[in-house]
C-alpha cells in the first residue's frame, strides 16, 4: 500500500491540534557559539488529534515524548514545520493570542513534588493562572478555584485551600495540578507521565479521573506513558515514539493485538515477558542500545536493533508511513 | 518554606535564647531610635549639634555622672547661681543706682569644679553698668575679682584670669577660689589641694547709670560630671549624638541593606531566567565590581565631592548592585529556573516579570533573610568607619562622628575613656544583636545548619 493511497480518517472529524513536519532540535554549543550538533528530540512529526479524542504517545526513555509535549504548549519553538492548533499556526501567534493560546491548552506534569510552587498554598496557586488571564474579581476566583478542586474530588475544598504542597500527598498534589490546567477551562490537555511518579496505589484514580473528566468536558487529552498495560482503559489511539519519530499509529485495541512495526513488537514482547510482566513500568526495552539523538541512525532510525533489518533498504531510505491495516500506520519496509 | 513556613519558624525562633537576646537588643535600640526622633526633632538634632550658645553651661569634657558612681562620687556636678534666687539690695547715688547682688550657694563635693563662669546679661542702658566682683569664703577670707565695665552680654571667665591665678599662690582660680586656706601651687605639687566645705559667696557690686537698666548674673562652677553619656571638647552633651546616632545607624544599616539585597537579587534572577548576554553582561559586571574596593571609592567620594550620609548611602547601594552575592543568588536560582512549577507558570501564560518576582525569588528568600539580617551590622560599621576617617555626614550626630571627635581630641590619651567607649559599644550592641538574631534565623530556615 502507499502511503498516500488512502485518505486519512481523522482528517474527516474537525481537528483540534495538528502537528506537521515538526522538528524540535537543540542546539549544542561549546562556549555559546561553537556547534557541537544538534539533539534531535523530535524529527519529523506528523499527527491530528480531534476534538474529545484521548490519545497516548509511548516509548522508551529519552525518545523525544516529553520534547513533543512542550513543543505543543508553546515552550519550545519548533526547528521546522509547525503546529495548528484550531486552524491557526502556533508560530504565528504573537502577544495576546499567544496567552489566549496558553488558556487553551492544559499542562499536567510528570512530577507533582515539583510541578507545585512550594511557597504557595492551593489557594493561591490556583489563584495564580486566573490572576494571569486576567480574573480580577475575587469571588469569582474563589468560585472557580473551588470548582476546580471539587472537580478533581479534593472535597470539601476549604480542607484544601489553606494547605501547602508539602502538606499533601503525591495523589493530592497531582489532583491540584490537574486542576490548575483545568482552571483556564482548556480544550486540550496535555499530560506529560502523569503517574509514572505515583504510588502504584493511586495511579489507577489519577487515570480514571483524568479519563471522567476528559468525557465530562469533551476534552482532546494527550498523555504520555511508559505503561502499555493500562493505556488500553484511558486511550482511543496510541503513537509509538521512536528516536524522534512517530513509527506506529492505531486505535489501541489495534495496535496491542496487532502491532505492526518491529518496535512495536518488541516493545509489547517485553511486557509478555513473565520477568516484567509483573512490572507496571516499562523496564525491559529491546534488545540494543537505545538511538543517540545527537547523531542518529540513517534513515530507519530502528535498524541497528531491528530483527528484520534489511541491508540496502532500511540504512538507505526513510520509511514513509504505511496504512497496512485501517486506520493503522506503521513506517516500515516490511509493509512494502 | 513560606506562608505556613514563616509562621513556623518564626514560633521556632522562641527556642533559641540567643534570637530572643537579639531582638531584645533590636527592639531596645529601636525604642530608643523611636524616642529620640520624636523627642528630639531632627532639625532641632543638627541645630544643636553644630554646637555654640546651647552649651555654654555644659562642662567641657564631664565624665558621665553614671562613671563616677562607679568610681565612689566625690566629682561635682554643674552649679548654676542666678541673681533671680539673690537677695539683691539697691541704693541710689547721684547718676544711678547701685546694686549688691550677693550669690550664695553652698559647695560641699570633694572634687574642685572644672571652670567658674560669670554670665552678666544687662538690658536698657545707655552707658554700660560696671561691676566689681568679691569673694567670700566660708572660713571668712575676702577675695578681691575685681571690676568689670560690662556691654550686654559679658562672659567673665575667671578661670583664665592670670592675675588672679598669681594672686592665689598659682593655683588656677577654679581650684584657688575653693581650697582651704594656705594652699599654694608649690605645696599643691606635694599633697593634692582639697576643698574646703561650706557657704561661699560672689558679692557683686554693680553700679547702673540709667533709670531702666538691669542687670542678670549667673554664676557658673562647672561640674567634673554631666548626664547620662558625658560631653566633648565643644562642650556638647554627647547622650544627643548617641542617641540620634541610633536612628541613624539603623537606618543607614537598614536601606542599605534592603537596597543592596533587593536589586541584588533581582538582578541576579533576570540574569538567571534570561540567560544568554543578559546573563553574561551581569556576570562580568560582577567580576569587575567585586575586584573594585569599596571604603576607598567611598573615602575618594567623599574626599571630592560629599560625605552625606544619603550620598553615602546611594554610592554603597549602587556597588552593592553588582556585589559577589551575585554569585550566590545565582547559584541557588539557577537549579529553581528548571523546576516544573516555572515551566508550568509558563505554560500557563505567566509573564517573564511575573516568573522572576513571584516564582523566582520568593523560593529563596527564606534562605536570604538570615544573610539578610546580617548584613545590616556590616553596613552599621561601614558607615561608622567612614566617620572615623573624617567622612561621616557633616551635619549629623552619628556613632562614627563622636568616635572621629573623641580620636582627634586624643581620647584615650587624655583619659576620656567614656569618649570612646559608649559610642564602640552601641556599636558592638547593634552587631551583636543583629548577629545573634541572624544566626538563629539561620538555623531555623537553614536547618542543615543545624547539627553544625
Ligand atoms: N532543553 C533541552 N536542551 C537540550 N537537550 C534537551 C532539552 N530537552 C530535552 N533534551 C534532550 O532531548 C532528548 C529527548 O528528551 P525528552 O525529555 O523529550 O525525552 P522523553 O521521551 O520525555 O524521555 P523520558 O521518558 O525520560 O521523559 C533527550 O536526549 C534530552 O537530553
Ligand atoms: S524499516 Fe527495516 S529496520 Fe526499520 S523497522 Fe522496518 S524492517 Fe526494521
Ligand atoms: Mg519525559
Amino acid at each position: 500500500m502507499s502511503p498516500s493511497a488512502v485518505p486519512r480518517p481523522d482528517d474527516a472529524q474537525a481537528p483540534l491540534i495538528a502537528a506537521s513536519d515538526l522538528h524540535t532540535w537543540f542546539e549544542l554549543r561549546q562556549w555559546g557559539f561553537l556547534r557541537l550538533g544538534a539533539v534531535r528530540a523530535v524529527d519529523g512529526v506528523d499527527f491530528t488529534l480531534a476534538h474529545g479524542e484521548a490519545v497516548a504517545f509511548v516509548g522508551e526513555s529519552g525518545c523525544g515524548k516529553s520534547s513533543l509535549a512542550r513543543t505543543l504548549l508553546g515552550l519550545h519553538r519548533p526547528t521546522r514545520g509547525e503546529v495548528r492548533f484550531a486552524g491557526r499556526s502556533l508560530g504565528e501567534l504573537k502577544g495576546r493570542a499567544l496567552k489566549a493560546y496558553r488558556a487553551e491548552v492544559g499542562y499536567v506534569q510528570q512530577d507533582p513534588y515539583g510541578a507545585l510552587p512550594p511557597f504557595l498554598d492551593v489557594r493561591r496557586l490556583l489563584a495564580e493562572p486566573l490572576i494571569v488571564h486576567g480574573v480580577r474579581d475575587r469571588a469569582e476566583r474563589e468560585r472557580r478555584i473551588r470548582a476546580a478542586l471539587e472537580e478533581v474530588r479534593l472535597s470539601p475544598a476549604e480542607e484544601y485551600l489553606g494547605k501547602f504542597p508539602h502538606m499533601l500527598s503525591g495523589g493530592q498534589q497531582q489532583r491540584v495540578v490537574i486542576a490548575r490546567a483545568l482552571i483556564l477551562a482548556p480544550r486540550l490537555v496535555i499530560a506529560d507521565e502523569p503517574v509514572s511518579m505515583l504510588d502504584a496505589s493511586v495511579r489507577v484514580e489519577i487515570l480514571e479521573l483524568l479519563r471522567h473528566i476528559q468525557c465530562e468536558r469533551g476534552l482532546t487529552l494527550a498523555f504520555i506513558t511508559h505503561d502499555l498495560s493500562t493505556v488500553r482503559h484511558y486511550a482511543e489511539r496510541i503513537f509509538v515514539m521512536y528516536a524522534g519519530r512517530v513509527v506506529e499509529s492505531a486505535p489501541v485495541d489495534d495496535l496491542l493485538d496487532h502491532p505492526q512495526h518491529p518496535y512495536t513488537q518488541a516493545l509489547l514482547a517485553a511486557i509478555a515477558d513473565p520477568d516484567a510482566a509483573n512490572a507496571t513500568r516499562l523496564r525491559e526495552v529491546p534488545a540494543g542500545e537505545p538511538p543517540s539523538l545527537l547523531h542518529p541512525p540513517a534513515a530507519c532510525r530502528f535498524h541497528p536493533r531491528c530483527p528484520h533489518f534489511m541491508a540496502g533498504v532500511c540504512d538507505r531510505h526513510d520509511p514513509p508511513d504505511f496504512e497496512p491495516r485501517r486506520r493503522h500506520r506503521s513506517a516500515c519496509w516490511l509493509h512494502r | 518554606m513560606m506562608g505556613g513556613r514563616w509562621g513556623e519558624g518564626l514560633r521556632e525562633l522562641r527556642r533559641y535564647p540567643s534570637a530572643l537576646m537579639g531582638l531584645a537588643i533590636i527592639a531596645a535600640l529601636v525604642a530608643i531610635s523611636f524616642y529620640t526622633v520624636v523627642a528630639i526633632p531632627y532639625s532641632e538634632a543638627l541645630a544643636q549639634w553644630r554646637g555654640g550658645e546651647v552649651w555654654q553651661r555644659n562642662p567641657v569634657n564631664a565624665a558621665p555622672v553614671w562613671l563616677d558612681r562607679l568610681a565612689g562620687g566625690g566629682a561635682p556636678r554643674t552649679q548654676v547661681v542666678t541673681s533671680a534666687e539673690a537677695e539683691v539690695e539697691e541704693s541710689a547715688f547721684t547718676g544711678g543706682r547701685r546694686l549688691r547682688i550677693p550669690l550664695a550657694f553652698d559647695y560641699e563635693a570633694e572634687q574642685f569644679p572644672s571652670e567658674l563662669t560669670l554670665f552678666l546679661h544687662a538690658r536698657g542702658h545707655d552707658q554700660r553698668p560696671f561691676v566689681r566682683l568679691l569673694w567670700q569664703t566660708p572660713d571668712g577670707r575676702e577675695v578681691p575679682l575685681g571690676g568689670y565695665r560690662i556691654g550686654a552680654e559679658e562672659r567673665i571667665s575667671l578661670s583664665q584670669d592670670r592675675a588672679l591665678e598669681r594672686r592665689l599662690g598659682g593655683l588656677v582660680p577654679h581650684i584657688g577660689l575653693l581650697a582651704e586656706p594656705g594652699m599654694t601651687a608649690e605645696r599643691a605639687a606635694e599633697a593634692a589641694p582639697s576643698v574646703l566645705p561650706g557657704r561661699y559667696t560672689l558679692l557683686m557690686d554693680v553700679l547702673l547709670f540709667d533709670e531702666a537698666a538691669r542687670v542678670d548674673a549667673e554664676l557658673v562652677l562647672y561640674g567634673r560630671v554631666h548626664g547620662l553619656a558625658g560631653t566633648d571638647h565643644q562642650r556638647r552633651d554627647l547622650s544627643l549624638a548617641l542617641l540620634w546616632g541610633t536612628p541613624v545607624a539603623l537606618a543607614f544599616g537598614l536601606l542599605a541593606a534592603v537596597g543592596t539585597t533587593v536589586t541584588t537579587l533581582v538582578i541576579a534572577a533576570v540574569g538567571v531566567w534570561y540567560r544568554g548576554w543578559v546573563d553574561a553582561t551581569i556576570q562580568r559586571l560582577t567580576e569587575v565590581n567585586m575586584i573594585l574596593p569599596i571604603l576607598p571609592i567611598l573615602v575618594m567620594v567623599g574626599t571630592l565631592y560629599s560625605t552625606s550620609i544619603w550620598l553615602m548611602l546611594g554610592v554603597v547601594v549602587v556597588l552593592g548592585i553588582f556585589s559577589a552575592s551575585i554569585k550566590m543568588y545565582r547559584a541557588m536560582l539557577l537549579p529553581i529556573r528548571e523546576a516544573p512549577y516555572i515551566e508550568a507558570a509558563r505554560a500557563y501564560g505567566a509573564s517573564n516579570a511575573r516568573i522572576v518576582l513571584r516564582y523566582l525569588i520568593p523560593r529563596i528568600l527564606p534562605v536570604l533573610i538570615p544573610t539578610f539580617v546580617t548584613l545590616i551590622p556590616t553596613f552599621v560599621f561601614l558607615e561608622a568607619s567612614l566617620a572615623v576617617l573624617g567622612l561621616g555626614d557633616p551635619l549629623l550626630p552619628t556613632w562614627g562622628k563622636v568616635l572621629n571627635d573623641a580620636q582627634s581630641q586624643s581620647a584615650l590619651y587624655n583619659g576620656y575613656y567614656y569618649w570612646v567607649v559608649s559610642p564602640a559599644v552601641l556599636l558592638m550592641l547593634t552587631g551583636l544583636g543583629f548577629a545573634m538574631l541572624g544566626f538563629a534565623l539561620d538555623r531555623v530556615f537553614n536547618p542543615r545548619l543545624r547539627s553544625l
